[in-house]
């Protein structure tokens, strides 16, 4: 065992307990406890149908992931992925409603207002951030709430379509919704669009003079500062990024999956994209397989909610000892401990 | 405009604020808690919404809406100490561990609600019991004033009491003295021989059982069974009132209040079609200004010493 393996073995373990905890769930309510848990664990790859259905939950994830990610590795902790992923929905939304365009330059120019929105909107809590220290996560989190309020009146107020029967908008245009890849799935285009932006996203944080710097100013602000970053722009740029990915995430996500906007209730992806961020360890190419990951155990347990006794809720639990294990710096450190002794010895 | 004054001067008005000022107040003092020992709980909507789940059952099964309570604070306890435990002992990063309670919390009472009753909705087929209300002898025959203060759940006069219990034990108490010092400069607690960890264990367990009063009140008081995300933001509305508040109980119980009447006043003004979505932002955004203020004056304070120092 070497120790630069260390991190990959830990995330292996806390998925494994955390998968454990949830074969213990399942025994516990299940009357068919084994014929659940294989429901759970080989449903999503049963049918072409259900492969389909993680690869469409994973994509709003790997985007929220992927914004959160940056955040995180600019060490600035703000969680307002979730009311930008929303808001810039509803702002898609509207554009597929109302615009007229050919069914090229529709989900484009409804995307990229989504986007434009969603950065503006998040350069606030940068801004105040990077000009006067004001905490980013409770601004950010307070913005959550104010979005999810104004969104939820336009839905309520200029959105509304009187004739259906639960609180949705009107259709949209059909030139707006984004193409299908596969038939026999809803895998959309937002797919090869996330794609891309991963890479771009890489090669921007990794391979560029601006991502060098993002990187330094999460590492050690101060330092950055004394070495001549200018680290309140850094922090201005990760969040009009962050705030683009998120919101255009949210924008592809209504056009990908939906014909008319419905979410009366905030989605949640912007939060999923925390956990996706930490499991990825705040790496883009890591995104693309934590948002499968955890987009598997999802319509696992749907799945398993359908076609067995056990709801599907029981995956929100299995979640959150997730998030509790994985950013738990003590968890395992004394095996970590003994790894580096042993080298050290054999150093020596 | 008259219809408006219509309604907001009215004792109906008045005793509504109360009424919905109750559960932020508490889950304001309990992130005030933790806030001074210098952890910010934002778990705290998911420890009301287990509170108050717990408080249901534990009501409906023992009969008595007191055992109810009891198993609603204790569980709103226990889940800010597993939140302890994982951030203190594991060193979780706190805002995660947070952001885990809370998404615990939502799907788990779903998920535990749906096992007892069967319905995923709300707990309708539980008998669970609520909490009296007092009627206050002598006051509630004051014009005006009895109206407004009396007849109301036993909580929300606990709640009033919790404010006054909370700034004696932050001024006055030993306890109290460990909490500031922790949170102001845990290097120089530790130096004098503060436990920052146990103490910071303690903050964060009494901002559980605070949260926990909250949640309790939510669905044996306000309402009287359980609905899935009854909290509505109610926690993070706590978060706000505190940091509005700038983390003094005096402040942070105004602050409340100040929320309180804005929720009471987005139920009265759906009966004159003022959206209640816009109106229910207005703690978040008056959260933001506050906070912006704060901020620019200090750097400006800051701003002004270096030059007087250069």
């Amino acid at each position: 065992m070497k120790v630069k393996y260390f991190e990959v073995v830990r995330t292996a373990a806390v998925i494994l307990i955390a998968l454990f905890l949830a074969f213990i769930i399942i025994s516990l309510v299940s009357e068919q406890p084994l014929e659940s848990i294989r429901i759970f664990l080989w449903e999503p790859l049963n049918t072409k149908g259900h492969i389909g259905n993680v690869i469409e939950m994973a994509i709003p994830l790997m985007f929220t992931g992927l914004a959160v990610s940056l955040l995180f590795k600019a060490n600035l902790f703000n969680l307002g992925a979730e009311g930008l992923f929303y808001f810039s929905g509803v702002i898609a939304a509207t554009l597929a409603i109302h615009l007229t365009l050919n069914s090229f330059m529709h989900p484009f120019v409804a995307i990229l207002a989504g986007s434009l929105v969603g950065a503006l909107l998040s350069a606030i809590p940068g801004i105040l951030k990077a000009k006067w220290n004001v905490n980013e996560l409770v601004s950010s989190l307070m913005f959550n709430n104010i979005l999810f309020g104004i969104g939820l009146y336009i839905l309520n107020y200029k959105l509304r379509d009187a004739q259906a029967f639960a609180a949705v908008s009107f259709k949209f245009e059909q030139t707006a919704m984004l193409t299908k890849l596969l038939p026999g799935t809803r895998i959309h285009t937002g797919l090869i669009i996330v794609l891309v932006l991963i890479v771009a996203a890489h090669f921007f944080l990794y391979k560029t003079k601006w991502g060098y710097e993002i990187r330094m100013t999460g590492a050690n602000r101060e330092f950055a500062q004394y070495s001549g970053m200018k680290t309140a722009k850094v922090i201005i740029l990760v969040h009009l990024i962050a705030g683009f990915i998120a919101g255009m995430g949210g924008s592809v996500e209504v056009l990908g999956m939906y014909s008319r906007f419905q979410w009366s209730a905030l989605p949640g992806y912007g939060l999923d994209g925390a956990l996706v961020a930490m499991l990825a360890k705040n790496n883009p190419f890591s995104v693309i397989g934590a948002a499968l990951f955890l987009a598997y155990i999802r319509i696992g347990a749907d799945q398993m909610a359908r076609f067995s006794d056990v709801p599907a809720e029981m995956i929100s639990i299995v979640q959150a000892i997730i998030i509790l294990l994985i950013s738990a710096e003590q968890f395992l450190k004394f095996w970590k401990n003994r790894m580096l002794l042993k080298e050290a010895q054999r150093n020596v | 405009m008259s219809s408006l004054f219509d309604v907001i001067f009215t004792t109906e008005f008045a005793f509504s604020v109360l009424r919905v000022t109750t559960p932020i107040l508490f889950a304001a003092l309990g992130a005030l808690i933790s806030n001074r020992a210098g952890i910010i709980n934002i778990g705290l909507e998911g420890i009301m919404l287990v509170a108050a789940l717990t408080g249901v059952i534990a009501s409906a099964y023992t009969g008595s809406a007191w055992l109810g309570l009891t198993g609603a604070v204790m569980a709103g306890t226990l889940i800010a100490g597993v939140l302890a435990f994982f951030t203190l002992k594991f060193k979780t990063h706190i805002i995660l561990g947070g952001v885990a309670i809370n998404m615990f919390a939502s799907g788990g009472t779903v998920f535990i609600l749906y096992l007892l009753s069967g319905d995923k909705g709300s707990s309708t087929s539980l008998p669970s019991k609520v909490l009296p209300t007092l009627d206050i002898p002598l006051l509630k025959d004051i014009p005006v004033l009895g109206p407004i203060l009396s007849g109301h759940n036993v909580l929300t006069y606990m709640s009033i009491l919790a404010v006054f219990v909370v700034y004696y034990l932050l001024k006055r108490t030993p306890l109290g003295l460990r909490i500031r010092s922790v949170g102001e400069n845990p290097q120089a607690a530790q130096s004098v021989g503060v436990s920052v960890v146990k103490v910071q264990y303690t903050a964060l367990l009494l901002s559980g059982f605070f949260a926990g009063l909250g949640g309790a009140y939510m669905s044996m008081g306000y309402l009287s069974l359980f609905t899935r995300d009854m909290i509505a933001g109610r926690g993070w509305i706590a978060i706000a009132a505190e940091s509005m508040g700038r983390s003094t109980t005096v402040g942070t119980t105004l602050t409340s209040l100040l929320f309180g009447t804005a929720d009471a006043l987005a139920n009265a003004l759906q009966v004159l079609k003022i959206p209640a979505e816009l109106i229910g932002t207005l703690p978040y955004v008056t959260t933001v200004i506050g906070l912006v203020i704060y901020a620019v004056s200090e750097s400006r304070m800051r701003g002004k010493k270096l030059k007087e120092k250069g």
